[in-house]
């Protein structure tokens, strides 16, 4: 039975449309996994030494040991965000002779191959080595050793999956979790409770007594018993294959009448955002990105003046890059009846454009706690600001022209790369890198202040010129129309 | 009204749809019969400027369809359910259409109104997503907002698929009321033969994109079809 699952998912992989279309993002994809792979190994070579020498009166295997709890906190963290669950279409299967158990166990196992759980094996494979070799330990205890660990990471896959299911992807219902995370660490951190002797002393047990590696492997039967039944009750068409039904409210939203012509653009916009998954998403991504500063302001060695331009390009712009690079993908569901509506495509751009500068100004004004790490870095956040309303938002949108594929308005963002295409990777360069590039000059040619100034008039001269750009946009909209209605039709899986 | 002139849409070579000459006056209800592949969607499509002829041009109302844009005011559509927007409620998709279409709220809580039987208290006040109402009831939204903002050429694909045996003697009752209205044009396409008998006043049959029959309905319009589509 298997063998006609392995042999549907590979038809799937190889036949979906994105199969051809997107090799340059599999590409980066392909340089991305080596380059972890690569890291993840470095790491597990030079983690032995280089505890070695750092705490020379401490064995490196019990750091290790009282760290892991850690590790595991961070790869629960992290897996929640970067891995997808494993799907498979089983709507089919459903009335066909096949044994619901054994599809069910064809998914969990599925997701064992995943590269998530390959990394910390490039990890305990050689430090339990060079523990044998340099540390002079047990090669058998070892072995159990680095088998525990793995059965752990796995365990992890397993875990991540429970809480992904429960919580359908809500970043909000995770956040207990986080806090709990949070406290534990910080009880750490402060000695009032060590966690990571628990850890280390459990661990360091296990080394001596390889028997206790029977805890783990109970730790990833249940884990796995769980998913399998969780499964097993929602493998039903009324349960997990069909969505569930929202009660639907309805939000009149006059108040953008306000805004003239534009109106029922901006209050469709909003809805939009506001009823589906993955923009809805993106306001909580771009408010997270505001903290983005703090890493670099915080540690002045390495905030070099341009790079602070991309910094609050960034920031002040998080909202406008996650929206207005998918302009119009948005709308792919429903395109071809807007073009056949009597609408101008000026005002339906300029509906976008106005969403797009209000999120600015918002997360400008946002921002501007950031004067606690001085005027300067206001300044230049402000300019950014400017900038972004006037040259970037005209600019993304021009580049929306050219999207064409479809996006699922309920998938989550994370890992999705559904709607991208070349126009997304390059655009980036000229919206990030340019203000910074013109920063730049300014800065060494002459200094600091005019610099700011640059970007910021740059900024209001493309305010000025919003509407004559507005309109070439439109025609490029209107050029364009029939390969964007084309390209969104087609389905991707 | 519409006005088809030596139009043809190849896609890779296959030609989908080839029709030379094809005068719709204005008031006439014309039914478009054919089977899958005959070329009914694609004709609308290419009406409606969502894809571009390979030769040839229609105008709709003396406008040349693919280079200006004034004929959207008076021509309303529903192809599919592509043209639902599927995260609003219907009664906001409905003031969404008359928002583009210059009516105001009044205005179309009077044309609900006068729908409410073809609604069969399914589509309004039900708290529900249009992405979550059944492929009928989708359709019932989708048929009634092309009558948003009186179109004077009203285009409908399918109209009678995936509705329940009710709502197709409704519909066909809207449908022969609007054909009744001198001002209104209506082309509407159908698998089902007799449906379309009964609601238009003219048939075109296509059949691998090529126009094969073009006949005034009368009484042996319907056995005619019926022997021509028999195998």
């Amino acid at each position: 039975m298997f063998k006609h699952f392995i042999d549907l998912e590979l038809k799937a992989f190889f036949r979906s449309a994105s199969v051809g279309k997107s090799i340059g993002l599999k590409i980066l994809m392909g340089f991305l996994v080596v380059y972890f792979l690569l890291v993840f190994l470095v790491l597990g070579i030079a983690l032995y030494p280089l505890l070695e020498k750092s705490f020379p009166d401490q064995k490196p295997l019990a750091i290790v040991n009282s760290f892991v709890i850690f590790w595991l906190a961070f790869e629960l963290v992290f897996r929640f965000f970067m891995q997808s669950l494993p799907v498979m279409n089983i709507k089919p299967l459903l009335i066909l002779p096949v044994k619901r158990e054994s599809v069910i166990h064809f998914v969990l196992l599925k997701s064992a191959t995943s590269i998530f759980n390959i990394f910390p094996l490039l990890v305990i494979i050689p430090f339990g080595i060079l523990n044998i070799i340099e540390g002079n330990y047990n090669p058998v205890n070892m072995i159990f050793w680095m088998f525990a660990m793995y059965v752990l990471a796995l365990s992890i896959n397993y875990a991540n999956f429970l809480i992904k299911k429960k919580f359908a992807e809500n970043i909000v219902a995770f956040l207990p979790f986080v806090a709990i995370g949070v406290v534990l660490f910080g009880l750490d951190y402060y000695g009032t409770f060590k966690i990571s002797s628990l850890s280390g002393i459990l661990l360091d047990g296990l080394v001596a007594q390889p028997i206790f590696v029977v805890a783990p492997i109970l730790l990833l039967v249940t884990l796995y018993f769980f998913n399998f039944k969780y499964l097993k009750t929602n493998f039903y068409l009324d349960s997990s294959l069909q969505s569930k039904v929202e009660e639907a409210k309805t939000s009149d939203l006059t108040w953008t009448k306000r805004f003239g012509a534009i109106a029922p653009f901006l209050s469709l916009d909003i809805k939009m955002i506001w009823r589906n998954k993955r923009p809805k998403t993106t306001i909580w991504i771009s408010l997270i990105f505001l903290a983005y500063g703090l890493l670099f302001y915080s540690n002045p060695s390495n905030s070099a003046p341009a790079f602070l331009v991309f910094v609050g390009v960034f920031m002040t712009g998080a909202f406008m890059l996650n929206y207005g690079q998918f302009v119009p993908s948005w709308d792919s569901d429903y395109y071809g009846m807007m073009m056949s509506q009597n609408i101008p495509m000026k005002q339906y751009l300029a509906s976008k454009a106005a969403l797009m500068s209000v999120s600015v100004l918002v997360l400008a004004i946002l921002s501007t706690p950031y004067l606690y790490f001085g005027w300067n870095i206001l300044a230049i956040n402000m300019a950014c600001a400017l900038y972004n309303l006037g040259v970037n938002i005209p600019v993304l949108i021009f580049a929306g022209s050219f999207n064409k594929k479809r996006i699922d308005l309920d998938k989550s963002p994370f890992m999705n790369y559904q709607g991208t295409g070349a126009t997304q990777w390059i655009m980036g360069l000229p919206i990030l890198a340019l203000p910074a590039l013109i920063f730049y000059a300014f800065c060494k040619l002459v200094n600091v202040e005019t610099a700011t100034i640059t970007i910021a008039v740059l900024g209001i001269i493309g305010l000025g010129m919003r509407n004559v750009m507005m309109e070439k946009i439109a025609q490029s909209y209107r050029k364009r129309k029939y390969v964007t209605i084309s390209g969104f039709k087609q389905q991707e899986n | 009204m519409i006005q088809v002139n030596n139009i043809s849409k190849k896609y890779n070579g296959t030609t989908v749809l080839k029709i030379d000459s094809l005068e719709i006056p204005k008031g006439q209800s014309l039914g478009l019969v054919g089977n899958n592949g005959a070329g009914k969607t694609t004709f609308f499509s290419l009406l409606l400027d969502l894809i571009q002829p390979t030769t040839g041009s229609i105008t709709n109302n003396e406008i040349q369809v693919n280079t200006s844009e004034a004929w959207k005011p008076f021509t309303a559509a529903f192809i599919d359910e592509s043209f639902l927007i599927g995260y609003l409620t219907p009664e906001e998709y409905f003031y969404f259409i008359g928002d583009l279409r210059g009516q105001n709220k009044a205005d179309i809580d009077t044309l609900l109104l006068k729908y409410e039987e073809f609604f069969n208290g399914e589509i309004l006040k039900n708290k529900k997503y249009l992405r979550d109402l059944s492929k009928g009831n989708q359709k019932k939204v989708g048929i009634i907002a092309t009558l948003i903002g009186n179109p004077e050429v009203i285009i409908l694909d399918e109209p009678f698929a995936n509705l329940d045996p009710t709502t197709v003697n409704r519909l066909k009752k809207v449908i022969k009321d609007l054909a009744e209205n001198p001002d209104i044009t209506i082309l509407v396409s159908s698998h089902d033969l007799q449906h379309t008998v009964e609601v238009c006043d003219r048939i075109v049959a296509l059949n691998k994109g090529e126009l094969v029959k073009d006949i005034k309905t009368s009484e042996e319009t319907l056995r005619e079809l019926e022997a021509f589509f028999a195998v």
